[in-house]
């Protein structure tokens, strides 16, 4: 055994390198800080009114968050091997995982479109309650990130296809995948305060 | 100068800064007439005044803004401007109305303007800082149309920069916004809604390009920081103040009649308002420390960190101050939004203005920048206006937080006017600190007069 511990790779050194370009990180920032005045609205709000939050949270559907939940990590780990492969150069892996990770937002957004049908159809509205004011306002806002996420992909794939991208041009790529993980991010704060936690 | 051609500004500068003067003295006039309630009455009644107060404020923004285009375009595309002459014929059209408009709102009442110009047509008067008749309106749609073909024609045939993209974008988004004022639905709840798409998409949307934009420019060319970096910080603020700007909208629609969701959505997106403008002052200091160059012209470069600063604390703290709907439900309307909206201004719009006017005139007349001695007077200009405007904006604060108290929150509200005379001390303070103001935009049209040893052109 100690063999074998001998000849495993050294621990990676810890680089002070930020991954893609700094303006992007700016822009992740103020995102972030734009969801967290939303979040933090959700729960002082829901304090005051925990049994009509309670009541209405039961209203929706939790598979069908849950599905999605796994769409956008499935699409953040594609979106991962997209960026490994560009460390290796391997141009056509670059480009499939991107458009993987694409599909994944695009069937969020499927399945977020038929979620919202639902509670549209029953006639449920921003001015139903304060519940579902949070609930429409909060998920709208990401679903607004989700497409602009994936035109952020669109446009990597896009480039990629053209051989952009390799292990001594990453800036582009990292600050898209960047993007795409604060997206998938946020959904994974978004899903549990909104839809499970009571 | 670069390109004969910008040239063109000379004018427009000149006129801003006379209409500046002209919406001060208003201003001074209005700031009496809160202490003294019959001053200038009926010659001139507090509504026609405050109107020429707000309308002249506007009126040369755009001036210093389209002068501030014809000069930087020119130099960002590399060629010269596609027509000259259209620009010169287009400042005598825009001067002639303005000057004609001003002239109708102090002899004729409102009401008979209104019904001289052709109001019954289609109604487009009476709103607050909308209030041109009909045909000023039209003219200024058909200035801006043929100041934005010039221009734009310029970029096209030239250099397309990224600073010069965001003015474009900017000032384009200026024309389109202001076709709303043509849109006046009978309904004043949605009157009110589409008013805002031209006044707050105005100053918390597009404006704040045109500034980032001309503060970008002036930066470069004085402080010799690359180009790219420049750029970059320039997106950055842009797309910021986009996110927040834009359904930071929200925040007028909090009590007019629109659904209750606008509470959240207005507080949350305007309480980020703040960040562009921080970022605009981040941004001005560091390309200012990392200078590469000595540029002769210190006075403009005092203008363009003051812009920074004073937008941040004007438009960004004393905006934040009372945006926030629970804290708005108070103070809606008050002295406090009078105080923030005279620091937003200045701090944003009259002296981002101020600073390219100051960065451009020297050049226009020949040389790279004016001597010291009329530097030193215009830096004398620069502290007297900014204090003052500090102080316009502390006393309007003092007196909106008194007023909120005496005729909102306490126990036995007073009526507006009873609460009105209870704070005059701070009026009196105000209509001072804005006599300051007067002698600091004197200094600053004296400093172009100064002679010296002139700094030569390079």
């Amino acid at each position: 055994m100690t063999d074998t511990l001998s000849v495993a790779p050294p621990n990676p050194v810890p680089t002070k390198h930020l991954p893609g370009d700094l303006a992007i990180w700016f822009f992740i920032l103020a995102e972030l800080l734009a969801f967290a005045v939303f979040f933090s609205a959700y729960a002082f709000t829901r304090t005051n009114h925990v049994e009509l939050f309670n009541l209405y949270q039961q209203t929706l559907d939790r598979n069908a968050g849950a599905l999605n939940t796994v769409l956008l990590i499935t699409g953040s780990w594609f979106v991962v091997l997209a960026v490994k492969a560009a460390h290796r150069d391997e141009q056509k892996a670059i480009s499939r995982n991107i458009l993987l990770g694409f599909l994944c937002g695009g069937a969020f957004l499927v399945v977020k479109v038929f979620e919202y049908s639902a509670k549209f159809g029953a006639g449920i509205s921003m001015s139903t309650n304060t519940f579902y004011m949070f609930y429409i306002s909060l998920t709208f806002f990401h679903f607004m990130h989700v497409i602009l996420g994936m035109v952020i992909l669109a446009i990597l794939w896009f480039q990629s296809r053209q051989g952009a991208y390799g292990s001594h041009h990453m800036n582009g790529l990292e600050s898209g995948a960047a993007y795409w993980h604060m997206v998938d991010l946020l959904w994974i704060i978004l899903f549990p305060l909104v839809y499970v936690m009571h | 100068m670069q390109f004969k051609s910008q040239a063109v500004a000379k004018p427009y500068f000149i006129a801003a800064i006379g209409l500046f003067v002209g919406q001060i003295l208003f201003g001074l006039i209005l700031g009496l007439q809160y202490v003294l309630g019959d001053f200038l009455f009926p010659e001139i009644p507090f509504n026609v005044a405050r109107m020429v107060h707000t309308n002249l404020l506007i009126v040369w923004l755009l001036f210093g803004f389209m002068g501030g285009a014809y000069y930087m375009i020119p130099e960002e595309a590399e060629t010269d401007l596609f027509s000259p002459k259209l620009a010169l014929l287009m400042f005598w059209i825009f001067l002639v109305a303005g000057a004609l408009t001003i002239v109708g709102y102090l002899t004729v009442p409102y009401a008979t303007l209104a019904a001289m110009t052709g109001n019954d047509l289609v109604e487009t008067m009476g709103r607050e800082f909308l209030e041109q008749p009909l045909p000023t309106k039209l003219g200024i749609v058909v200035v801006a149309l043929a100041f934005l073909f010039n221009i734009t024609m310029t970029v096209l045939k030239g250099k397309k920069t990224a600073i010069a993209t965001v003015l474009l974008i900017g000032l384009w988004g200026l024309a389109v916004f202001f076709l709303f004022s043509f849109y006046n639905p009978v309904n004043v709840v949605l009157d009110k809604f589409w008013w805002w798409w031209t006044v707050h998409l105005w100053v918390e949307g597009v404006w704040e390009l045109i500034l980032g934009s001309f503060l970008a420019f002036v930066l470069i060319k004085t402080t010799g920081v690359d180009r790219e970096v420049i750029e970059k910080w320039l997106y950055v603020i842009v797309t910021l103040t986009l996110i927040s700007g834009i359904i930071g909208t929200g925040h007028h629609y909090f009590w007019i009649g629109t659904p209750e969701y606008w509470q959240w959505w207005g507080s949350v997106f305007s309480a980020l308002e703040p960040i562009p403008f921080f970022g605009m002052t981040v941004f001005a200091f560091n390309m200012v420390n990392r200078r590469r160059r000595e540029h002769p012209n210190k006075a403009a470069v005092l203008w363009a960190l003051g812009t920074g600063v004073m937008a941040f604390l004007g438009a960004g703290v004393w905006g934040f101050l009372h945006t926030l709907a629970p804290v708005n439900y108070y103070t809606h309307g008050s002295q406090i939004t009078a105080a923030h909206g005279h620091m937003a201004f200045y701090g944003a719009y009259a002296m981002v203005n101020l600073m390219m006017i100051s960065y451009a005139m020297p050049i226009l007349n020949g040389r790279a920048a004016n001597s010291n001695k009329s530097q030193v007077v215009e830096m004398w200009s620069f502290w007297l206006m900014t204090i003052a405007m500090v102080f316009i904006t502390l006393f309007l604060t003092a007196a909106g937080i008194l007023q909120v108290w005496l005729q909102r929150v306490s126990d036995t509200p007073l009526p507006f006017m009873v609460a009105q005379e209870k704070i005059v001390l701070f009026y009196w303070m105000r209509e001072w600190a804005g006599v300051v103001f007067l002698i600091g935009l004197i200094l600053y049209i004296a400093s172009f007069f100064i002679g010296g040893k002139e700094e030569a052109a390079k």
